[in-house]
């Protein structure tokens, strides 16, 4: 039976013959372009440098595509226009150049890399607000960021609270994450503000990024971690200065504790963990969560080097392991390893108040000195700066690579 | 898996009833591999092809006999990558908004896993393997390789490791860890089930089973030439199979050495890549790297042979710049074991190392791109022939191009930190390696078929498939960088 088409129909079908048209806009349309487009200031950095990365690229590569195409079709079998040299296998000249041209590119390429590369270091500080605006007194914001399974936490020591699975900053003002992971490998990453930087158990690394504008963004992990590690997404929230200090003041009045019986439970796997907060927290959690000695009675990692470094405790040391079920172990595994004993760790020796100077201590070392001049290479121009603006200002004294110490641990 | 069951029997250990994977979809893909299993068998009973296929084939030293062997497992191993492949796309296509599509993530995480697996060590590898075995004693003059019986016994070591990664599919469990198996995730704290061990047997079989090979093809490549035959006299294939042989032996026991050290940590309790007591995960993800860093050169190389070897046959000419082929071929040798670290830049190994890494890498697009330039003026001046597998070369020069632009792009660390575990980077490595391995050895199968079957092959079907691969592969470098 034929229905005679409606106006909508011929529409419908119209659009259903351009379908295939449609198709790549379709595909492309769910692209949010937070790396080609971000907000932040480091992000934009590095998308720039992406971007001309790939322009000194497309110097060599459209000519050899054009090349291929160009001598594939030129040179087929069937035009016997075209000339034919079966021997013609070398031309020192031409090998010169073959090779030459990519060179050049890569020594420009190379010298790039080596600025970009110490500029945009996710260990050096942030140094200016955005490309226009010089830092004005800001201190970094530090933000103590752990991966368990399979969650964020984020740890604001300035603010005294804790949010799990969410972040919220202030604009405009440089923040300073510190990572490390309570069991295994993770990525953390906003790709509006900054490129990502592993979290990694019993290491911590550092990474300095901004958000030049308000707004919600998507974060992630970005290094697979398992069986949820899909739901490790987080919202990155900018607002602006007494919007933070608001809700830092909310969110302490919210009330809810983390402490280091809390944290061992919240380390616990569980996926898809909806945003919440504490109001306060163990100011001694991050680092102990470094130092892999939040159960009660385990021996720190720092603590554990320094008898190392002595020369070790000996037999005392042998004996004191205990057999007891060790956190890495614990969370998932249910096996021992098949052949050897049940898992343990080793119990501390330090007092209670030995263990707070230890942890406490690293507040009191000197921040590490810190270059501020922008870093040229020989001869090399800092990016954005002008020709100009270099010859009139004395050159800088690098007064070694402005990083955080903790970086040689690794 | 949710719970383990710790009850242990005489004899089968552990292994107990629990260990059949509670999924429709293996459950289906068991049937179809029961009934065509049991089909192939009635075949060959009935054609009385046992005897014939034992002592001609399976027990074979004809170097030959053994490569095609090695092709055949490649493609069979090609089939399950591939739906893992197709398994993967659906399952992204699905899971999103909200939805979990049609696999959960202890389904989803093995098949990850074991794509990145199968394609490197079950496809990739035995094609190369197949393929230098197959040729390089017929290049260099030789009746056969070095040590005969030896070849053998690599090939069957690696259809060893292909048996256990088969085998997983359907008793037990495969890895949920990616196909390196980074520490901590693969050690028994995260990982307490039979999935790692199934990965780590497989790759230790089968890689014992290629150093063997390579140290086989090494030898025969110094000590069986013709006589005359010098080395810068080398038909250029075969210099390409030194040098991924050389590349072989020295990368490969780094793999064997790594994965007995993550044994013993899951075995015996040692602490090599443990986060605590004195392990450190990085020292894996170091060592992994400096074998898996060559491993993308030891697979490419031979089809950087391959492609020369096309272009020339086909052009009507004599390669152009075979000397400086050669030096390019070392230089990309030597060059590789000096760029592992690009693979974690995001570790936060600091500036001045990331800048090194990153540099060192470039360096090597400059051989690289030699090698294109080379066969581009191959080409120049030539009467080219357009049979399949000039087609699969000018398919590869076209999608092999962009896929080298994205990897020195990735090789800036800062674009790295951006880029880095992204699709853009799967899209990178996908191009490079189906646009540069797997069309080389569609090109190498088509060009070389005559000889090995007697017959020649061709069909219109296969032409446009090349020119679909090529747009195919080159399309999935113009899709969304941004996380899905």
């Amino acid at each position: 039976m034929a229905v005679p088409m409606t106006r909508i129909d011929e529409a419908m079908m119209r659009i259903i013959k351009r379908a295939p048209w449609l198709i790549p806009l379709m595909v492309l349309s769910a692209c949010k372009a937070e790396v080609l487009a971000p907000t932040g200031d480091i992000a934009a950095q590095q998308r720039d440098l992406l971007v001309w990365a790939t322009g000194i690229m497309l110097i060599i590569i459209v000519p050899v595509l054009v090349l291929v195409v160009l001598f594939a079709w030129r040179y087929r079998a069937q035009n016997r226009d075209a000339s034919y040299a079966p021997d013609w296998s070398h031309s020192t000249k031409l090998e010169l150049v073959i090779w030459a041209i990519p060179a050049l590119i890569i020594i420009a390429l190379g010298a790039m890399t080596w600025v970009g590369t110490h500029h945009l270091d996710p260990y050096r500080p942030i140094q200016r607000v955005s490309a226009d605006r010089p830092l004005e007194g800001q201190t970094p914001l530090v933000i103590e960021t752990v991966s368990l399974d399979w969650k964020w936490l984020f740890i604001y020591p300035e603010q005294g609270l804790a949010t799990v699975n969410e972040l919220v900053v202030p604009v405009d003002r440089p923040i300073e994450f510190r990572l490390t992971s309570s069991s295994v490998m993770n990525a953390f990453y906003i790709p509006s503000m900054a490129g990502m930087i592993y979290s990694m158990p019993g290491m911590e690394t550092t990474l300095h990024g901004i958000f030049n504008a308000e707004g919600s963004f998507q974060g992630m992990s970005s290094h697979y971690s398992g069986a949820g590690f899909s739901g490790m997404r987080f919202k990155a929230h900018a607002v602006p200065d007494g919007d933070f200090d608001q809700w830092a003041a909310e969110t302490r009045e919210a009330g809810g504790q983390l402490d280091r019986a809390e944290y061992l439970e919240l380390a616990r796997p569980s996926e898809n963990v909806a945003p919440h907060s504490y109001g306060t927290v163990d100011a001694q959690l991050f680092p102990r969560v470094v130092n892999m000695c939040v159960e009660d009675g385990k021996i720190c990692m720092a603590e554990m080097m320094d008898l190392d470094r002595q020369g070790g405790t000996g037999l005392a040391g042998t004996m004191n392991m205990q057999s007891l079920v060790a956190d890495r172990d614990a969370q998932r595994g249910e096996r021992a390893p098949t052949l050897g004993w049940e898992p343990f760790y080793v119990s501390g020796f330090c007092s209670p108040a030995e263990e707070d100077l230890m942890l406490t201590l690293r507040a009191d070392l000197p921040p590490p000195p810190v270059d501020a001049a922008p870093l040229r290479g020989h001869g090399l121009n800092h990016p954005g700066t002008g020709l100009v603006d270099m010859l009139r200002r004395p050159a800088p004294v690098l007064t070694g690579l402005s990083r955080d110490p903790a970086a040689d641990e690794l | 898996m949710a719970t383990i069951d710790h009850s242990t029997t005489f004899l089968l250990g552990r292994l107990n009833l629990s260990a059949i994977p509670q999924d429709p979809i293996v459950w289906a893909t068991f049937v179809v591999v029961v009934i065509g299993g049991a089909g192939l068998m009635a075949v060959l009973t009935k054609y009385r092809l046992w005897g014939y296929l034992w002592h001609e084939w399976f027990t074979t030293v004809d170097h030959k006999k053994i490569g095609i062997m090695y092709m055949v497992l490649a493609l069979i191993m090609l089939l399950r990558g591939f739906a893992d492949a197709v398994m993967m796309r659906l399952q992204s296509i699905l899971a999103f908004n909200g939805s979990e599509g049609y696999l959960n993530s202890h389904h989803y995480d093995q098949i990850f896993t074991a794509h990145g697996v199968i394609m490197i060590f079950f496809v990739a590898m035995p094609f190369i393997t197949g393929l230098m075995n197959y040729l390089v004693p017929l290049q260099i003059g030789a009746r056969d390789v070095s040590f005969p019986f030896l070849n053998n016994l690599s090939f069957w070591m690696t259809v060893g490791g292909a048996v256990i990664i088969m085998a997983s599919l359907f008793v037990g469990e495969f890895a949920q860890t990616g196909w390196l198996a980074f520490p901590p995730l693969s050690g028994i704290g995260f990982s307490p089930w039979v999935g790692v061990d199934y990965y780590i047997w497989g790759l230790q079989v089968a890689g014992v089973g290629t150093t063997l090979s390579g140290i086989n093809l090494l030898v025969t490549i110094i000590k069986m030439r013709a006589p005359g035959m010098d080395y810068m006299r080398m038909p250029i294939f075969t210099w390409t199979a030194l040098c991924t042989n050389i590349l072989i032996v020295a990368s490969f026991p780094v793999l064997t050495v790594t994965l007995v050290l993550l044994t013993l940590d899951r075995y015996v309790g040692t602490n090599f890549f443990t986060s605590d007591l004195g392990g450190n995960a990085m020292l894996y993800v170091n060592l992994i790297w400096i074998w898996g860093h060559p491993e993308v050169y030891i697979l490419i190389l031979p089809l950087f042979g391959v492609f020369s070897e096309v272009t020339a046959t086909f052009s009507g000419k004599r390669l152009f710049g075979y000397t400086s082929m050669v030096y390019a071929t070392v230089c990309i040798t030597v060059l590789s074991y000096i760029v592992w670290l690009h693979h974690f830049f995001t570790m936060g190994s600091g500036a001045s190392v990331n800048a090194f890494f990153g540099i060192t890498t470039m360096i090597i697009s400059v051989p690289t791109g030699a090698k294109l330039f080379n066969w581009i003026f191959t080409m120049y001046r030539g009467r080219i022939r357009f049979d399949l597998p000039m087609m699969w070369t000018v398919a590869f020069m076209l999608t092999f191009t962009v896929g080298g632009m994205t990897g020195v792009l990735l090789a800036v660390p800062p674009a790295d930190f951006v880029l880095h575990n992204s699709l853009f980077l799967v899209a990178h490595f996908h191009n490079v390696i189906i646009g540069g391995v797997l069309f080389g050895l569609f090109a190498a199968i088509n060009f070389w078929w005559p000889k090995a079957s007697g017959s020649s092959w061709t069909s219109s079907g296969a032409r446009s498939a090349s020119g679909c691969g090529s747009w195919a592969s080159g399309s999935r470098s113009c899709r969304c960088t941004s996380w899905a």
